[in-house]
């Protein structure tokens, strides 16, 4: 066991690089994620057909597809006639996670638009506000804290996820861990740090969403504010909770 | 009496209006003048709120023309067919028109201050620093100066509805329309409301087209009352003669049971 140890502090340094690179796929991959999700879940109701049928078939698709085959796809096709695309390994790991789970959280956004209610859409109306403005200032801050606890749990999956980067040789904490197996041949001891690892990382992440989430939900006067949470005083009784 | 020279406030012509097989509006005409209060009663379904979303386009007439001050809003006839108004134009018309909701649909992400000056700012352009006096005007004369900064979640039903009523006020609009604006109170919040809206019946002259089961308002605020029924106005009259002697057999019965 204490072979075992030292072999984890002699690997620690790689240890880290792994972990570099599983959250530059991660943070990557989730930007690229929130971007293509609200493009397609804004387009996914938009009035003309020309923006809805696209938006449709790119979800269904990214979210049909498996993302194993998405990576290799990028990774071993692209470079082929008649594509030509080189991309490197980390990009194609960022894209194809950015693709697959913004198809997804594509959903999230749509389906968290929907939930705002229709008064507060007319009552937007009532005072001329245009699509954009409206859009922007009163129903996206009123469906983001809806999205949120929906964001998280995509971005806990996009971190596991984020493993099969090792299969196009990037060397990511899924790597490391393979690596750390091979060095103590220790089945048990290697992939239990590396359930660990992984755990601290989407438990660090969750703490983020989770404070994030509570923000959200403050901005649109429910539950406390992140000051409040953040100094651990007793949460604020709301006593004029009225909504009808 | 309208003036003759001047063009009505709002005009429905022939205007009609289906939901699948139902039809709620076939080929309503009726006109108000500026200035002029005008209550709608009639019995559930018949319509009343469904004439106040097609002034606010929150509803498409599928027949017929409205017209604001004389002026096509929706649709207009060109080479005898009717044709949809580009939203460009519509918004010009929209702006004058203003809305209070059964549900006050405040916005809970912005403060009431926020909820007032937004559109005033971004939709009219008005400086912000004025704004934010006009707002602060608007505030004191519905009672809730002193509500400025708070949420409007934190507020009560009675409450929030004065803030509607001035976000509504803010846009200045030509025409107001209410719709039920005391129904979803409490008993005891409903007098507050009523009060701020007969001042604003005394102190400005704007039009007004009032739905409401609050028949003592609507006799103190309006000069005139349509009875609908059947997606038709079966009668008309000045609220201390619908109120007292209603000539409709419907009229009679409709007001039976409400008062
Ligand atoms: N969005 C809609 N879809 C389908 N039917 C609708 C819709 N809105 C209204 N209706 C129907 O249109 C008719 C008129 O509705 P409206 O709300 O205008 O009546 P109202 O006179 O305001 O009634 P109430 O006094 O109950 O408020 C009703 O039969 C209603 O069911
Ligand atoms: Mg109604």
């Amino acid at each position: 066991m204490s072979d075992n140890l030292q072999i984890l502090v002699d690997l620690l340094p790689r240890l880290g690089e792994g972990v570099l690179v599983t959250l530059e796929l991660t943070v990557g991959g989730a930007v690229l994620a929130l971007l293509v999700a609200f493009v397609l879940g804004l387009a996914g109701r938009a009035r003309t057909r020309w923006a809805r049928v696209p938006s449709r078939v790119v979800v269904e698709f990214f979210r049909g597809t498996s993302l194993v085959v998405q990576i290799f796809w990028l990774y071993y096709v692209l470079p082929l006639p008649p594509f030509y695309v080189e991309l490197d390994p980390l990009a194609c790991g960022i894209i194809a996670l950015g693709l697959n789970y913004g198809a997804y959280a594509a959903e999230v956004v749509r389906g968290s638009i929907n939930a705002v209610p229709t008064g507060q859409w007319e009552a937007a109306t009532a005072l001329d506000m245009g699509p954009v403005h409206r859009l922007r200032r009163v129903i996206l801050p009123q469906a983001w804290p809806l999205m949120m606890p929906l964001f998280t749990n995509l971005l806990i999956q996009l971190v596991k996820g984020s493993a099969l980067a090792t299969y196009v040789s990037l060397h990511d904490l899924n790597f490391f861990i393979g690596e750390l197996r091979k060095g103590t041949t220790e089945t048990v001891f290697a992939y239990t740090v590396g359930l660990l690892v992984y755990f601290a990382i989407a438990y660090a992440l969750t703490l983020v969403m989770n404070a994030l989430e509570a923000r959200a939900k403050n901005n649109v006067g429910q539950g406390p504010s992140l000051r409040e949470i953040l100094r651990l005083t007793p949460a604020r009784v709301d006593t004029a909770e009225v909504r009808p | 009496m309208p003036d003759t020279a001047t063009k009505p406030a709002i005009q429905f012509q022939g205007v009609g209006k289906r939901f699948g097989d139902n039809v709620v509006l076939d080929g309503l005409d009726f006109s108000v003048a500026a200035g002029d209060r005008v209550t709608l009663i009639g019995p559930s379904g018949s319509g009343k709120t469904t004439i106040l979303r097609l002034l606010m386009t929150l509803e498409e007439a599928n027949d017929g023309l409205i017209l604001v001050d004389g002026v096509p809003y929706t649709h207009e006839m060109r080479g005898g067919k009717r044709v949809a108004i580009p939203e460009k134009r519509r918004s010009l018309v929209r702006r004058r028109v203003g809305m209070v909701f059964q549900q006050f649909n405040l916005f809970p992400n912005m403060s009431v201050l926020e909820n007032i000056i937004e559109a005033p700012i971004h939709v009219l352009g008005v400086p912000k620093a004025e704004a934010i006096a006009k707002a602060e005007d608007l505030l004191e004369k519905v009672g809730l100066a002193d509500k400025r900064d708070a949420r409007c979640t934190q507020l009560s039903g009675g409450q929030q509805q004065r803030v509607a009523i001035a976000r509504a006020l803010a846009m200045e609009p030509e025409i107001l329309l209410l719709d039920e604006v005391t129904s979803a109170l409490d008993p005891e919040l409903v007098a507050d409301v009523l009060a701020v809206l007969r001042n604003i019946a005394e102190t400005t002259d704007i039009t007004m087209l009032i739905v409401t089961h609050e028949m003592q308002f609507a006799r103190e605020v309006s000069n005139r009352v349509l009875m609908f029924d059947g997606g038709k106005i079966i009668e008309e009259a000045h609220p201390e003669e619908i109120f007292t002697s209603p000539k409709h057999e419907r009229t009679q019965e409709f007001l039976r049971a409400v008062l």
